[in-house]
C-alpha cells in the first residue's frame, strides 16, 4: 500500500457491544470484534471508548447523539422531525436504513465501479478517480425516504424496523449522471432495468450472500436527477450513508440508491436481485382489508413515493402564551412529482390554513412550507399538516391502504401544542 | 600510543561509568516497550478483563432480561439463543405480531436469510413471541404522546 493509500483510510474500533455468554458470542466476535476501516471523511473519535459497556448510550459513528436508534445491528436510525429542520440536511443528522453489515475497508483509492449485465455492450470498470475525470459532475438536491418510513403505525402490525417519520432526508449530492457512465459502456436497446450491488455483507456472515441488490426501470436511471455520487454537502459520504460511493434516486424507496456501490447491472427483465421480490419493497396491486393474505403474484413494485411533508418547528409539545404568534414550518415532497401546496389545521382538521411554498431548488428536492399562527383560546391542539401534489393527490389524515409490510404511510403529519 | 594524564583517566572511567548506567536504562525501557508491544497472555487476559467488564447474562430486572432486552417470560432463553446471532435482539422486541405473523416471519428468514430450522423449539418459541410480543390494537391513528412539554420563545 503505497503512502496515498494509507493517507486515505483510518481505522477505528466498531463499537463492540458485548452479547454476553449466549450462543452468539463467538458469531459477534468475528462480526464486530475486528478492526473496522473507513474512508477518511469519518468523524474521528465518535466511537467512545464508553460504548464497551452496555449501559451507556448507542452512538452512531458521524451521527447526531438526537438520532433514534431503532437497531443497532445492523444499525437502522431515524431523525426526529425537529432536527430535520434545516433546508439541506446535515451529514450527521441523515436516517441510517442498513440491510446487513457496512464493508470493514473502504479505500476511496483503490474502490471500483463496474458496469455489465445481458443489456450492456461491454464490462467496463471505473475508478473513482475515472467518474471524477471523465464525467461531467453535478450536484442536485434530492430527496431520499425510506418505502418503510411510517410503518410503526400500521395495524395489524407491519414487520420490520418500525420507523415513526424520520426515515427521510434531502441533502446535497455530488457525482456524475448514471445515464452518462451507462452511455458511455453502451446500452443495448433491449434494456429494461439497472440493478446494484454493494461491498455490505450479509449478516449471517455468509460472504456469497448478498444483502439488497435492487433497481429502477431504465427510463428511471436515465433520468438527468439520477445520480452516482461521491459526496454529500460537499463532503464526503458519511460511512453509514454509503461511503465512498453510492446511487441517488430522489422520490423512489430510499431502497434503490445502492450504498457501497460496487456494480450495476443494466438488465433486458426486470431486476431480480434479494429483496426484488416477496413482499420486500412491494405492496398488492389491487386495495386490500387491513390483514388480508396475499400471493406474492399479486404484489407490484413500489415505484415514485406518495405526496408527504413534516412539521419540523416548532417541535412537538410546545407550550405558547396567549396571543402569542409563532411559525409552522416544515418540508414537503412527492416522489416523482412537485407540491402544489401544503395546508395547516389547528382543530383536527375541520377547517384549513394555506401555507406558502417556494418551489423545489432542483426536480426530486423537496419543498418548504410556513405560516404564522396565534391559537384563539388556551387549551390542547394538536397541528396537522397536509400536502397536496401537483395531480391533485394529498395526503391522508388516517393510515392509507393497509399492506403486510407497512409501505407507504403517508397520514398527515401531527404535533402537539398547548396554549397558556 | 597516546599517554594519558591521571585526571584524563579519571574523567575516561566516569564517561564508562555512564555509559554503563545508559545502557542498563536503554535495555530496561527497550524491554518495557517490549512488553508493551507483545505482552505476555496473563497481561491480555486481565486487560481484557477490564474492558469487558459487563452486564451478568443471567441478570433479569423488572421483568426484563438485561442483556438482551427481551421480556423475562417463560421461553426467553430460546429466543436468546437463536434470535440474536445476525441481528440485535432490538429486531425482535420492536416488532409485535400474532402466532400466525410470527410464524409467517421465521419462515421468511428460513428461506431468504439463512435461519437454521427450530426443530422442538419452534412451538414454545412462537408462544413466547405472540404472547409477549402480540399485536395492539392501535385503530387508524395513534394518539400523540409528548415526552416533554416545553415553552416556545
Ligand atoms: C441467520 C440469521 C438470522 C437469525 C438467526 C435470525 N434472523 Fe431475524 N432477520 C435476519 C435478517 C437478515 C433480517 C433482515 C434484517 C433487515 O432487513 O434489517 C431479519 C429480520 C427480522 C425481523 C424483521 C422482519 C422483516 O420483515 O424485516 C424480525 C421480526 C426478526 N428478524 C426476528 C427474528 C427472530 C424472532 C429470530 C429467532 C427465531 C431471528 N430473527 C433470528 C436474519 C436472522
Amino acid at each position: 500500500m503505497d503512502k496515498k493509500d494509507t493517507d486515505k483510510i483510518m481505522t477505528n474500533d466498531f463499537p463492540r457491544r458485548e452479547f454476553i455468554k449466549n450462543a452468539s458470542l463467538a458469531t459477534l466476535g468475528t462480526l464486530l470484534g475486528g478492526k473496522i476501516v473507513f474512508a477518511e471523511s469519518f468523524p474521528k473519535g465518535l466511537i467512545p471508548e464508553a460504548l464497551l459497556l452496555e449501559e451507556s448510550p448507542f452512538t452512531i459513528s458521524g451521527k447526531n447523539n438526537g438520532l433514534i436508534v431503532l437497531n443497532d445491528r445492523p444499525i437502522n436510525a431515524e431523525t426526529p422531525p425537529h432536527l430535520l429542520d434545516p433546508n439541506v440536511t446535515p451529514n450527521d443528522i441523515m436516517f441510517v436504513r442498513n440491510n446487513g453489515i457496512p464493508p470493514k475497508e473502504v479505500n476511496v483509492n483503490k474502490w471500483t465501479l463496474t458496469i455489465e449485465g445481458e443489456s450492456a455492450e461491454q464490462t467496463k470498470t471505473y475508478t473513482i478517480a475515472d467518474l471524477k475525470s471523465k464525467f461531467k459532475e453535478y450536484t442536485y438536491q434530492l430527496t431520499l425516504e425510506c418505502g418503510g418510513n411510517g410503518r410503526s403505525e400500521f395495524t395489524p402490525p407491519a414487520k420490520g424496523n418500525q420507523w415513526t417519520t424520520g426515515a427521510v432526508a434531502c441533502p446535497n449530492w455530488t457525482g456524475v449522471k448514471l445515464k452518462d457512465v451507462l452511455k458511455d459502456v453502451g446500452i443495448k436497446s433491449n434494456a429494461v432495468y439497472i440493478g446494484y450491488y454493494g461491498k455490505d455483507t450479509h449478516l449471517s456472515e455468509d460472504p456469497t450472500k448478498v444483502v439488497i441488490s435492487r433497481g429502477v426501470p431504465i427510463e428511471k436511471a436515465m433520468e438527468d436527477e439520477a445520480l452516482i455520487a461521491w459526496s454529500m454537502n460537499g463532503e464526503e459520504i458519511p460511512y453509514m450513508n454509503g461511503a465512498p460511493l453510492r446511487l441517488v434516486i430522489g422520490g423512489w424507496p430510499a431502497s434503490t440508491s445502492g450504498k457501497w456501490l460496487s456494480k450495476i447491472v443494466i438488465r433486458d427483465k426486470v431486476h431480480d436481485g434479494p429483496k426484488m421480490g416477496g413482499k420486500s419493497y412491494r405492496i398488492p396491486k389491487n386495495g386490500i382489508a387491513p390483514g388480508t393474505k396475499v400471493p406474492d403474484e399479486d404484489y407490484e413494485i413500489i415505484e415514485s413515493m406518495p405526496v408527504k411533508s413534516l412539521i419540523t418547528f416548532p417541535k412537538t409539545g410546545a407550550i405558547v402564551k396567549a396571543n402569542q404568534e409563532f411559525e409552522v414550518r416544515g418540508h414537503a415532497w412527492a416522489g416523482d412529482l412537485e407540491v402544489k401546496a401544503v395546508d395547516v389545521s389547528i382543530d383536527f382538521g375541520s377547517s384549513w390554513i394555506s401555507c406558502s411554498v417556494t418551489k423545489p431548488v432542483n426536480r426530486l428536492a423537496w419543498q418548504h412550507f410556513s405560516t404564522k399562527i396565534t391559537l384563539p383560546e388556551s387549551g390542547y391542539y394538536e397541528i396537522w399538516a397536509r400536502a397536496t401534489d401537483i395531480q391533485g393527490k394529498s395526503q391522508p389524515m388516517v393510515l392509507p391502504g393497509w399492506n403486510p409490510k407497512g409501505y407507504l404511510n403517508n397520514a398527515c403529519h401531527r404535533i402537539a401544542i398547548k396554549r397558556l | 600510543m597516546v599517554k594519558l594524564s591521571d585526571k584524563e583517566k579519571d574523567a575516561l572511567k566516569q564517561i564508562n561509568s555512564k555509559l554503563t548506567n545508559l545502557i542498563i536504562v536503554l535495555v530496561l525501557f527497550l524491554g518495557g516497550v517490549r512488553l508493551m508491544l507483545y505482552p505476555p497472555t496473563f497481561l491480555e487476559n486481565s486487560s481484557q478483563q477490564i474492558v469487558k467488564e459487563e452486564i451478568d447474562p443471567e441478570l433479569i430486572e423488572q421483568g426484563i432480561h438485561v442483556a438482551s432486552g427481551l421480556i423475562a417470560a417463560e421461553g426467553y432463553e430460546l429466543v436468546n439463543q437463536n434470535c440474536g446471532n445476525c441481528h440485535s435482539y432490538k429486531l425482535v422486541t420492536q416488532n409485535r405480531n400474532t402466532k400466525e405473523g410470527w410464524l409467517e416471519t421465521i419462515r421468511w428468514m428460513q428461506e431468504t436469510q439463512k435461519l437454521w430450522d427450530l426443530g422442538e423449539n419452534e412451538d414454545p418459541l412462537l408462544n413466547y413471541l405472540s404472547t409477549n410480543y402480540g399485536p395492539e390494537e392501535t385503530g387508524r391513528r395513534k394518539q400523540l404522546v409528548v415526552t416533554e412539554w416545553y415553552q416556545l420563545n
